[in-house]
């Protein structure tokens, strides 16, 4: 399918800061597109070349095949939702919606029109008279999408729309969304730092640090085949240890030698392995690949989330059995949960559990804190 | 009723007793003179008496009218340019800038306008000798004691308080709002009549009433800038009061007070139905 959006080589600094080094990125037409990263990894920059309400320093944004690096935000075919809504509060609910049509001259009968089918679409039905500031934050949203989406644009923008509403409301409004996304036939891009969000709603992620993309893919492939230690760690929960690849099919770590499904690295290369807590197997320590000692045990509802010392590393087992603190354990691993990464900057600074704690994972969560603060 | 109910409606006590003996005994002193004559008897005499100042009336209401649009043209464009710059520490340097005026005491303000234009003030004199150096001989103008200077003295001291409350509700826009404007085809003059002036209407009003009503009661500008050539509805109540003009009498003056303060009171009224007719007329087509 033919790319609505291509930003080649976009490059964006703030006083002497590289926000973006050398983005390229190719936006297929009527599809979710997700970018995902910590707060300051450049995504909501990204959004706003495509609005085109920051200019690059150099680099092309492509739009349906022609450049408009120039074109002000007021006469681009893209639309945005910003993170706090930016709802016009000297308006009611009909007026809001109808500002962008206003724009466009349209006649009264044609806004009223398109009006009231943006406000069945969004479930707001009966509420056109209603002031901005009388409405809860989950139908402020609503009435955002309805303003962005009633003036027909091929592209919408969406600035972590989802960050300010509680759980609950948001684990709705992803899949109305989603349903909007398909029933309009358009393309979504959508920024968060919520991995959760983003692998249930998007066709495609692009997951982005420190102002670069570290891999763009369907949300399969990001989490499978996760291409180094910052994606395998950003996106759920990962172990990742150092490893030997002997050959093809054959690597050494936690001095034990496995059989996996990756080839094509160089004889013993030195590699990052990923395995997700969830393809451990607990079994007897004679019987385990491994074995290691219980340091603690948490009862998270489906699962346990189990921390195992392996050799002084620290392992996350999620299992449905529930060993004892301090048991010896063995652990089984399926050829196919072993997935191979080359060495990259982000080696070793991620994926050991030793300093876990529920605590200091909510605190290194750093995107949803910060972010949120920092739109105050 | 437990304690900390009582303990906080006895902490609004003396507040209570504050607005009781400072503003609903004064005006209610106001009333009671309004209403009676020297001897204390009732009576509609003062009332009546009113009809001779209708024209003081309306001159005051033109001149403070003339005034607060002068003001709201001038401090729109000067609060909206403060609240458009970058640097934060320059805008409260220029708010600061035009509140330091307000720091000096008005009469001296007010004086400090006397010299300058009067007769032979500095503007006078300096055009005299500037058209003398190419030898033509000016007689000057005639600047102080008309109402032209009355208003130039009710905007020089009251634009401050027109600034201000257009600045702090401009500032108060969010930028995102103004980038929701753009992002749904506005364009700058767009952002502007569409979404940046009605979102200061309410800044607008306050200026107006800051404005306003001094302006419309005052009598020193008049009296110092208008040499007694124009009298304003305040310059006739201070006469009563301080029997400038023959004889004290409270009882006329407590009379003009009172249907000023009624004037005011009706064009509030106006503005803020004026402002809530705007709302509801933009939102509200369907």
């Amino acid at each position: 399918m033919a790319d609505v959006i291509n930003l080649k080589n976009i490059c964006v600094s703030f006083d002497d800061e590289q926000i973006l080094k050398n983005i390229c990125l190719d936006v297929e037409d009527k599809k979710f597109l997700t970018l995902l990263g910590p707060s300051g990894c450049g995504k909501t920059t990204t959004l706003r070349i495509i609005a085109g309400f920051l200019q690059p320093d150099s680099g092309d944004v492509i739009f349906d095949g022609k450049r408009i690096n120039g074109v002000p935000a007021h006469k681009r075919q893209v639309n945005t939702i910003f993170q706090r809504y930016a709802l016009f509060t000297h308006l009611n609910v009909f007026e809001n919606i109808a500002f962008g049509l206003r724009l466009r001259k349209k006649s009264d009968s044609e806004i009223k029109k398109s009006v009231s089918e943006m406000l069945e679409l969004v479930n707001l039905k009966g509420f056109e008279e209603r002031e901005i500031n009388s409405l809860s934050g989950g139908q402020q949203q609503r009435v955002a999408i309805a303003r962005a989406l009633v003036v027909n644009p091929k592209v919408l923008l969406l600035d972590e729309p989802l960050g300010a509403l509680d759980l609950k409301l948001r684990k709705d409004m992803q899949k109305e969304l989603k349903s909007i996304q398909r029933e309009m036939g358009i393309t979504f891009i959508y920024v968060t730092h919520d991995q959760e969000e983003a692998l249930s709603m998007s066709d495609k992620i692009v997951v982005m640090n420190e102002g670069l993309i570290q891999q763009t893919g369907t949300p399969l492939d990001i989490y499978n085949e996760p291409k180094n230690a910052f994606v395998a760690d950003f996106i759920g929960e990962s172990n990742i240890v150092d490893g030997i690849m002997r050959k093809d099919f054959s690597v050494d770590f936690s001095s034990h030698n496995f059989t996996c499904v990756d080839s094509g690295f160089k004889t013993n290369e030195p590699v990052d392995v990923v395995i997700r807590p969830e393809d451990v197997d607990v079994v007897s320590p004679d019987k385990g690949m491994l074995t290691g000692t219980v340091t603690s045990i948490t009862f998270k509802g489906v699962f346990y989330e189990v921390i195992v010392d392996i050799d002084g590393f620290k392992w996350m087992i999620q299992t449905t059995d529930s060993p004892r603190v301090g048991e010896n354990i063995g652990l089984y691993i399926e050829p196919d949960a072993i997935h191979i990464m080359h060495k990259s900057e982000y080696s070793d600074l991620y994926g050991d559990y030793s300093s876990y704690s529920e605590e200091f994972d909510e605190l290194s969560d750093v995107g949803a804190v910060q972010e949120e603060e920092e739109n105050e | 009723m437990n304690d900390s109910v009582k303990m906080r409606k006895a902490m609004t006590a003396p507040y209570t007793v504050w607005m009781a003996v400072f503003v609903v005994v004064p005006i209610a002193l106001v009333v009671y003179f309004s209403f009676t004559n020297v001897g204390g008897k009732f009576t509609l005499d003062n009332i009546k008496a009113i009809g001779e100042f209708r024209g003081t009336y309306l001159i005051s209401i033109e001149l403070a009218f003339v005034a607060t649009v002068i003001c709201l043209i001038l401090a729109y464009p000067i609060a909206y340019s403060i609240s458009r710059m970058k640097d934060e520490r320059r805008q409260q340097t220029m708010i600061m800038l035009i509140m330091l005026p307000m720091w000096m005491n008005f009469l001296i303000r007010t004086y400090a306008w006397m010299t300058l234009i009067e007769d032979t003030g500095l503007i006078n004199t300096f055009i005299k000798w500037f058209l003398h150096l190419f030898g033509y001989e000016f007689e000057g103008f005639s600047m102080i004691n008309t109402q032209g200077a009355i208003i130039l003295g009710m905007v020089y001291n009251f634009l401050p308080y027109m600034v201000l409350p257009i600045y702090t509700v401009l500032t108060k826009i969010d930028e995102s709002v103004i980038e929701a404007g753009r992002d749904l085809g506005a364009s700058g003059r767009k952002i502007f009549t569409m979404i940046i002036l009605p979102q200061s209407a309410p800044g607008i009003i306050s200026g107006i009433t800051m404005v306003f009503v001094p302006a419309v009661s005052t009598f020193i500008i008049s009296k110092l800038l208008g040499g007694g050539m124009t009298y304003l509805i305040g310059d006739i109540i201070e006469n009563y009061f301080l029997g400038n003009a023959g004889e004290v009498n409270y009882n006329v003056g407590a009379a003009l007070s009172l249907v000023l303060m009624i004037l005011i009171l009706i064009s509030m009224g106006i503005m803020n139905r004026f402002d809530k007719e705007t709302g509801e007329e933009a939102g509200g087509i369907i």
